[in-house]
């Protein structure tokens, strides 16, 4: 073996051999085509003006839109986020914080051994990359279209949780309440709830 | 049937006022409506709507926009000139008003039990007049870009005046055509010299000639390099805020206006109506005048506005080029071929005298037209003069390119 690194030679394609088409270049158009110009903004007045009147009509953002986010919530009620902060050490932008703390048998906020205490994203720091999303393991981080998200002050855009969960829907529970009999965790993040117990309802 | 002149001069002082306040009125109404009109114009050429938020089809948007800039801060720059900062915005507002003194709106009509017209004053000198107080506007720019103390305002100011300055003597220059053709320079002779033929039609490269010109003097798209944001940002008034920019605001507006009045005045027939509708010029006591004319105004601010939504803006040397190589060189020449065609039919020359002068013109702009075409032609078939190789290193060219050459399949570059 040589010692020397045998140099690379030199490509045997040169600009020559590449072939080439003519493009037939007109050069400056005469006066009158110039015109032409005057023409398209004059029948331009007539036609349907592209604007939408924003505040009034609202049009539908893009199916996918990354707009502000939501902490779900299982069927019963339950809250999905399991205080992870893997959407925090995701989070491009450092703009989420959450601490998470332990369910107790008479303080059960998400099925399993931990739930998000404190959330908070931080809307004036938020890229809406969406790193957030895929990194959290239960769903519970996802983002809805609304885009709406102006204020008048920095506190105001920083959303706490309470301003973040989704609300409660058909068959839901508010938490805390005991998870659903008979079913584990696993259960609860395999979709097999399906809807509140009547003896999850721990309030009435 | 007295003239103008002499109706004017019979007015009493109250009358004079009461026109005085009315032109200015007019003008700042104007100006508004006109901002407004611009706005919404070029929008639709662009597929917008424009402003529509304030008040019905947002008509009151430029009076907002006159409250929100009375209400801001008024900054002078630590390096200006106090003084002629200050003097600079009152310059350019208050010539640019001046100028429609005598700009006749109406013809022969009956104010407060007075027969009179609404021109606030006739003076034999009229036009010149006009063109006088667009000079002294100048000082306006030209003091505002210098008294900023800045490095934009200054380069800003200084095309400004050098486009202005220039312009206006293409602009003087066709004017000249109608001085000699209706043998005055009084604004309301002028209007009534055109009671058969328009000068538009009479003069019409006169009628170009001054299009182009006030579109360079009011320092307008395409012309507006004076305040060619990318390069300037906002040119001669960048240092500016608050009233005071809005004077320079109202007065840019204020000179459209008043180059387009004087465009009608000189060659649309000013007040008086369409060809076959001069019926209608004594409706409602002669007020209904005051309609053709500003029909008239409002359809050369439309050109206005047109030319903006669709030209860009042009480079400075190009610019002057047209201005000094172009519009004058062919301005004077038909100063010349009016002026000799004036003099043949005033000295009572036979019809084919004058038509064998128009015929001789034509031919001999032609001969010149395809001598400078053939020299074009010629200049662009010479070979580019090969120099010796320089003693230092060059890359080599790849190909001789005397035009662009792409690889023949779509996106298969090599």
């Amino acid at each position: 073996m040589s010692d020397q690194i045998e140099p690379i030679a030199p490509r045997e394609i040169s600009v020559h051999d590449v072939e080439f088409e003519q493009v037939v270049q007109n050069g400056q158009k005469g006066f009158f085509d110039q015109l032409q110009g005057f023409w398209v903004t004059f029948i331009t007045m007539f036609k349907k003006v592209n604007t939408v009147q924003y505040p009034e009509e609202k049009e539908p953002t893009a199916e996918r839109f990354h707009g502000r986010h939501q902490l779900n919530r299982h069927e019963d009620g339950l809250e999905k986020c399991i205080g992870c902060e893997l959407c925090a050490w995701a989070c491009p932008a450092d703009a989420i914080l959450v601490e998470g703390a332990d369910n107790t048998e008479d303080n059960r906020m998400s099925p399993g051994e931990r739930y998000g205490k404190v959330y908070q994203i931080n809307y004036l720091r938020c890229v809406f990359c969406g790193l957030c999303i895929e990194a959290c393991p239960t769903r519970a981080l996802t983002m809805t279209n609304e885009y709406e998200l102006a204020d008048d002050s920095r506190s105001k855009l920083i959303f706490e949780k309470a301003d973040l969960l989704a609300p409660l829907r058909q068959g839901m529970l508010m938490p805390p309440h005991p998870m659903y009999p008979d079913m584990e965790d696993v259960n609860y993040y395999r979709g097999d709830v399906k809807g509140s117990h009547p003896s999850q309802d721990v309030q009435k | 049937m007295s003239t103008t002149a002499q109706l004017i001069g019979a007015d009493p002082g109250w009358l004079i006022i009461v026109k005085a306040a009315l032109v200015f009125i007019v003008c700042v109404v104007l100006t508004i409506m006109s901002v407004w009109g611009e706005r919404r114009i070029v929008a639709r050429m662009q597929q917008r709507s424009g402003p529509n938020r304030v008040g019905k089809f947002g008509l009151l948007q430029a009076l907002a926009d006159g409250v929100k800039l009375a209400l801001k801060e008024d900054l002078i720059p630590a390096a200006a000139d106090k003084v002629v900062f200050i003097l600079a915005p009152i310059i350019s507002a208050t010539t640019c008003f001046m100028s429609f003194a005598v700009i006749p709106i109406t013809g022969e009509v009956t104010l407060f039990g007075h027969k009179t017209a609404m021109q606030l004053t006739d003076i034999p000198v009229g036009v010149l007049y006009v063109l006088a107080i667009a000079s002294v506007g100048v000082y306006g720019i030209v003091l505002a870009g210098w008294s900023s103390g800045s490095t934009y305002p200054l380069l800003g100011g200084l095309r400004s005046s050098a486009q202005v300055i220039s312009y206006e003597i293409a602009m003087g220059l066709s004017l000249v055509a109608v001085f000699i053709y209706s043998g005055s320079m009084s604004t309301s002779d002028i209007v009534a010299a055109q009671g058969k033929w328009w000068y538009a039609v009479v003069l019409f490269p006169s009628f170009v000639i001054y299009c182009i010109s006030m579109v360079g003097e009011t320092n307008r798209a395409p012309f507006d390099l004076a305040e060619a944001e990318g390069e300037l940002v906002g040119g001669f008034h960048t240092e500016y805020s608050s009233l005071k920019f809005a004077l320079f605001f109202l007065a840019e507006y204020v000179n459209i206006i008043a180059v387009s009045a004087l465009a009608t005045t000189l060659f649309l027939g000013g007040y008086h109506a369409l060809p076959g509708l001069g019926f209608t010029e004594t409706w409602l006591g002669g007020w209904f005048t005051l309609i053709w004319f500003f029909i008239k105004v409002l359809f050369f601010f439309f050109i206005f506005v047109w030319l903006r939504g669709t030209l860009p803006r042009l480079r400075y040397d190009q610019f002057m080029q047209f201005g000094w190589k172009v519009l004058i060189p062919v301005s004077i020449l038909w100063i010349l071929v009016v002026a000799t065609l004036r003099v043949l039919s005033l000295q009572g020359a036979s019809r084919a005298v004058v038509l064998a002068f128009a015929i001789g013109i034509v031919i001999i702009v032609m001969a010149v037209n395809i001598l400078f075409e053939n020299s074009k032609t010629k200049k662009k078939n010479m070979p580019v003069a090969q120099s010796a190789k320089p003693s230092f290193a060059v890359p080599e060219l790849p190909i001789q390119v005397s035009s662009i050459s792409v690889s023949q399949k779509g996106g298969d570059r090599v």
